[in-house]
Formats: structure tokens, C-alpha cells, sequence
């Protein structure tokens, strides 16, 4: 009954692919806004970071969102008796998030490249399955998770930034403060995403430790990195004539180390949740494939798949991408490495706790949210609340328009391939 | 053109542009001095020039503040108030049109002040412009006071400064009522219209130090939410 078989592999590869390059071209930037804007980073180190921990963070924890997206939201066994209808709609939803995508970047739309698959997947099954084929609780929690993750990572670059005013700059001596805390800031990052990565299984590697192992391994790659970061820090010369304008000229630069570490955490926070975007139908065509039609829920996802989504972000971002963090840096002139790094470590570490559970939330609109935390805390200048109103609207219209494509495009499959 | 939302995010802050302008109004005032001592000297030359200088000066102030209200549009959410912003930037700019109404007044008349206040004149305006100098010292830690979130260390030192300008603020109150005391001894053997007007210099130069009060006082405001 697969005749189809290799095309449909083929096919969803081709546009697995597509799509993977569509979010290092475009999305990627977002991810890396704050860090190059604060400019901690050169626009070169900065697409080195993001090329690096963009794939590690795709590879190492992207596995379970592609889960989700893979099999979370579509009753499978509903599905049993025709396995190629679940194919067509995959390659639909890919498509169609893809070339809305490729639209709405090219017409400047602040559109999440999660809510643009989500919505192509419930949209497909919704009319194409059929409206008890979405399972509406997994459904109906993702985008709870899109209200509450921009939230809650407000909360933590609050209490962050919060932090950093109360241990550096409000003290006798912030130099000296910067140069004792900051380091701890370090291992807190390393921690949190190495944590959080190794509790959600590195399995796929053929990596399985225990609660306890966890806990002591992201201890050690913590310590591992802060490290690094005093070692850096000690490289540092500090001029104090440069405090004269600016009295926390000094400061800035301790602050600039750590949002190197901060700029890491976000770039393999993000290619953790995004990555599953581009993969995940991949994934569900490839195993109803290789299952000869049966559609199960239990399978492993073959690794290469992360891989190739892996492969397929950092070609957009070094085929497009980079232009984009070039311009990023320009854009925002208020932001200083303080504030950039409470923002970013908020945003980084909810999207990745967020990937460790399986939801696929949009890291942009998490990062909006940290933002806006670090206003809350009185710590921006300026932020332009027309800009964050467009940003969030913007999900309304990506669902729907997201579903119409994928409809369309579903049924474009199922006349081509017959069904 | 490949952007990022992200970076529309962030508004220009307009707390450098204050700075910015606040510099320039200091720039018009500390003209006022050489002013002063041209005018008293009589050196009329001289003093058109500097007032050509004050002038200038204000008018560039003038054009960076129209360049900051540009910048403020409703809905830029802010860790100061809008209006707070706004009203500093209004008493700042009084500041250089009073130095530029000195000026202008003073060289239209030909004002000769009588030989006895030259002295106490000249410390006055110095006073003055020493307190509209305390302001921009303030004025200038507010990109510091954002980084601190307003709190700590950064706001005992901008309250010192606001302080700090209180009392010289009050020693230029000091300072008016000894010259007054001076003028209104002679006053009866001076021509009238001339006297009024040395009232009223003697008043604008005050101000000066009046509206740099005002412009800490705002910015104590600001501290205080």
C-alpha cells in the first residue's frame, strides 16, 4: 500500500528541510536580538554561538517537542485504517507553515513559526480527519503554554534583573560585586540548560542517567563553564576613566562574558523547541513510512532527523540569517549587557524548561515577555508597547491562516496521490 | 530589508536626548557670564557677539527639543513618566529662553548698571549659572538611575545632587536680595524706566536658578514612584 513510500520520504524531507532553513533564516535573529543588540558579541561570534548551539540544542534536547508535534496533537489510532491521510496532512502542515513563513517574513509580519505549524496541523485534521481526530486537551494546554510562557519569563527576568540591581549596582562597589557574582550568574546557565537537557533524555545518543547523575553532571558542566567565565574576566582590563560618563562602563563589560554564556543558553534554547517545527511532521511521515503504514504511537524517532533539522537551520542562518543579526545589532542602541543578559537567561531558560516538557511555545514571544520584565523592574528606557501589541496579535491571524493552507494544500495531496 | 521584530521592540530612549539638550541649555547659560562683563565694561562690540552666541545656542537647544518631543509618541512604556519627562524638558528649555531674554534685553537697552552692584551682579549671575549647572549634574545620572532600577546607592547620590542644588539655589535668594537692597538705595537718583528694567533683569536672572530648582524637583519625582 506504500507505493508512495520513498516520495512521501522524499517529499518531507525536501520540505522538512524548507522549513528548517526558514527559521535560521528568519527566526533565529529574533533568538539572537538581545544578545548581539547589547553588544556583548561581535555579529561574527554571535553566528558562531547561534550556529553551534542552535544544532546542539536541535540534536541534544529537540527530541521531545518534535514528539508533540510529531504525535501529540492528532489521535493516532483514529487514523489506523488510513495511514497516507496522516501523510498527506504532515506534508500539508509543512507547506503550508512553510511558505506562510516565507510570506509573512518577506511582507515584515511578526510571525512564530510554532504558531504557524500548530495551526496548519489542527487545521488538516480539524476538517481533513475530522474534528475528533485533534486531541483538543493537548491542543488546548500548547496554547495555554503561549500565554503563560511569555509570563512567566517576564517573571524571571523581573526577579533577575531584580537580583542584578541588588547584588551589583546598588552596592558601594558594583565593579568589585560584578566580578564576585557574576560568575555565579555563569554556572546558573550552564546549570539550568544542562539540567534540564539531561532530565529529559539524551536516550537518542545512547546517554541514560539517573535523577542524582543528572543533578552531579550539570553541576560539573556549571562549574565547567564559570570556569571559563572568570577566567575571561580576569582577561579583562578595566579603565576607570571610562566610568566618568558612564559610571557603569566597567560593570558592562563583566556583564558582557556572561552574556556570551546567556547567548549560548538562548541559541540551544531555541533550536531545542524550534528545531521540532521543521521535524516533527518529517518525523511522523518517516515512521508511518518505515512501520509499512502503521501508525504508532510508540516508536523512537531516528536521530538523523534531528540532525537533518539540525543541518537545516544552520543553512538558513548562514545563507540568510547572518544578515538579519547584522541588522539586529544596529537596531537596538539601549541595551546593555545587564539587560540583556537578564532578559535573555529569562527567556532562555522558560523555553527550554518549556522543550523539556514536550510544548512547542514560541520563543519569540517568550523573549517579548523577558523583555518587558526587565521594563517592569524600570531597567529599559524604552520599550515600544505598539511593537509588543503587534507581535502578540500576530498569533491570531498565523492560526487560522496556517489551517486554510494546510486544508488546501491536504487535499491537493490527496488528489494527486489518490486517497 | 531583513529585520528583526525584536528590535522594533525597543524605542530609542529619550533620556540622552534630555541629556543632550540639557548640556546645550548649561552651554547657552554659561555664556550669560562673559555677557555680564562685556556689558558692564561697556564693550558693546563684544557683547552683541555673545548675545549672537546665546542666541544660537538656544535655538539649537530649541530644535533638540522638538526632536525629543518627536520621539515621545503615546505608548512607549517608559521607567519615568512621560509627563515628568515632558516637564523637565519644558523647564529646561525656560532656562535658555531666560538666558536668551538676558541677553537680548540687556544689549537692546544698553543697560548700564551703576559701578556699585558690578560686583554683587557678577555673582549673582555666576551663583545662577552654578545652579543650572547642579541641574545637568543630576540630569546626567539618569541613564546611571536606570540602570539601578531607581533604587540604591544611585538614588541617596542624585537626592544629594538635588540637594546640593537647594542650596545654592537659596544662596542666589540670598545673593538677589543683597542686589536689590544695593539698587534700591540709588534707585531715586537713576532714571526711572531704567531702574524698572534692572528689577526685572535682576528678576530673570533669578529665575534661572528658579526653573534649575524645578528641574531637580521633577527629577525628584521621578525617584519617588
Amino acid at each position: 500500500m506504500m507505493e508512495f513510500g520513498i516520495t512521501f520520504i522524499i517529499l518531507a524531507c525536501v520540505f522538512g528541510l524548507f522549513m528548517a532553513w526558514g527559521v535560521g533564516a528568519n527566526d533565529v535573529a529574533n533568538a539572537m536580538a538581545t544578545s548581539v543588540g547589547s553588544k556583548a558579541l561581535t555579529i561574527k561570534q554571535a553566528i558562531i554561538i547561534a550556529a553551534v548551539f542552535e544544532f546542539l540544542g536541535a540534536f541534544l534536547a529537540g527530541g521531545q517537542v518534535t514528539a508533540t508535534i510529531r504525535k501529540g496533537m492528532i489521535d493516532a489510532d483514529l487514523m489506523a485504517g488510513s495511514p497516507e491521510l496522516l501523510i498527506y496532512g504532515m506534508l500539508a502542515a509543512l507547506l503550508a507553515a512553510g511558505i506562510w513563513l516565507l510570506i509573512a517574513s518577506r511582507a515584515g509580519w511578526p510571525v512564530s513559526t510554532t504558531h504557524s505549524i500548530v495551526g496548519a496541523i489542527v487545521g488538516f485534521a480539524a476538517v481533513g480527519l475530522g474534528i475528533e481526530a485533534v486531541q483538543w486537551a493537548k491542543v488546548g494546554t500548547i496554547v495555554m503554554s503561549w500565554v503563560i510562557s511569555p509570563v512567566t519569563s517576564g517573571a524571571i527576568a523581573f526577579f533577575l534583573f531584580l537580583s542584578v540591581q541588588k547584588l551589583i549596582f546598588n552596592t558601594d562597589n558594583p565593579l568589585a560585586n560584578a566580578r564576585r557574582y557574576v560568575p555565579l550568574y555563569i554556572f546558573l546557565v550552564g546549570f539550568i540548560v544542562s539540567l534540564v537537557t539531561l532530565f529529559k533524555g539524551l536516550k537518542h545518543i545512547g546517554l541514560e542517567l539517573t535523577t542524582l547523575q543528572s543533578y552531579l553532571v550539570a553541576v560539573v558542566i556549571g562549574a565547567i563553564i564559570m570556569m571559563i567565565g572568570i577566567y575571561f574576566i580576569r582577561q579583562l582590563k578595566f579603565d576607570p576613566a571610562a566610568d566618568r560618563e558612564y559610571h557603569f562602563t566597567n560593570v558592562e563589560k563583566v556583564f558582557g562574558i556572561l552574556m556570551m554564556a546567556t547567548a549560548c543558553a538562548m541559541a540551544f534554547a531555541h533550536g531545542s523547541n524550534d528545531v521540532a517545527n521543521a521535524v516533527g511532521p518529517l518525523a511522523a511521515v518517516v515512521s508511518i513510512v518505515q512501520n509499512d503504514g502503521e501508525v504508532t504511537q510508540r516508536s523512537m524517532m531516528a536521530p538523523w532527523i534531528l540532525l537533518l533539522g539540525g543541518i537545516g537551520i544552520v543553512a538558513g542562518l548562514m545563507m540568510y540569517g547572518h544578515k538579519v543579526i547584522a541588522t539586529v545589532g544596529q537596531g537596538i542602541t539601549e541595551l546593555t549587557p545587564s539587560r540583556g543578559f537578564a532578559a535573555t537567561l529569562a527567556a532562555a531558560t522558560t523555553v527550554v524548561v518549556a522543550s523539556g516538557t514536550g510544548l512547542p511555545i514560541s520563543t519569540t514571544h517568550t523573549l517579548v515577555g523577558a523583555v518587558l520584565g526587565v521594563g517592569m523592574a524600570r531597567g529599559i528606557a524604552a520599550v515600544n508597547m505598539g511593537v509588543v501589541r503587534t507581535i502578540f496579535m500576530s498569533w491570531i491571524v498565523t492560526l487560522p491562516a496556517g489551517a486554510i493552507l494546510a486544508i488546501f494544500f491536504f487535499f491537493m495531496f490527496k488528489g494527486i496521490f489518490g486517497g | 530589508m531583513p529585520r528583526s521584530y525584536i528590535s522594533g521592540l525597543f524605542g530609542t530612549s529619550p533620556i540622552s536626548p534630555l541629556q543632550q539638550h540639557m548640556a546645550k541649555v548649561q552651554a547657552t547659560v554659561t555664556e550669560l557670564l562673559p555677557f555680564f562683563k562685556a556689558a558692564l565694561a561697556e564693550d558693546w562690540e563684544k557683547a552683541e557677539s555673545m548675545q549672537q552666541l546665546i542666541a544660537t545656542r538656544e535655538n539649537e537647544a530649541d530644535a533638540l527639543k522638538r526632536e525629543l518631543r518627536l520621539k515621545l509618541p503615546h505608548g512607549l512604556f517608559m521607567p519615568v513618566s512621560r509627563r515628568d519627562l515632558l516637564e523637565v524638558l519644558t523647564m529646561q528649555d525656560r532656562i535658555a529662553n531666560k538666558a536668551k531674554d538676558i541677553a537680548g534685553l540687556m544689549l537692546g537697552r544698553k543697560m548700564q548698571f551703576p559701578e556699585a552692584m558690578h560686583a554683587s551682579l557678577l555673582d549673582f549671575v555666576n551663583r545662577c549659572s552654578d545652579a543650572t549647572a547642579q541641574a545637568q549634574t543630576a540630569i546626567n545620572e539618569l541613564d546611571e538611575l536606570v540602570a539601578t532600577g531607581f533604587g540604591g546607592n544611585e538614588v541617596d547620590l542624585v537626592e544629594s545632587m538635588i540637594h546640593k542644588l537647594d542650596t545654592i539655589e537659596s544662596d542666589t535668594d540670598d545673593i538677589q536680595v543683597a542686589v536689590r537692597a544695593i539698587l534700591f538705595k540709588m534707585e531715586k537718583e537713576l532714571p526711572p524706566v531704567d531702574v524698572m528694567f534692572m528689577y526685572r533683569i535682576l528678576d530673570w536672572i533669578g529665575d534661572l536658578a528658579d526653573l534649575a530648582q524645578r528641574v531637580g524637583s521633577r527629577l525628584e519625582l521621578m525617584l519617588a514612584r
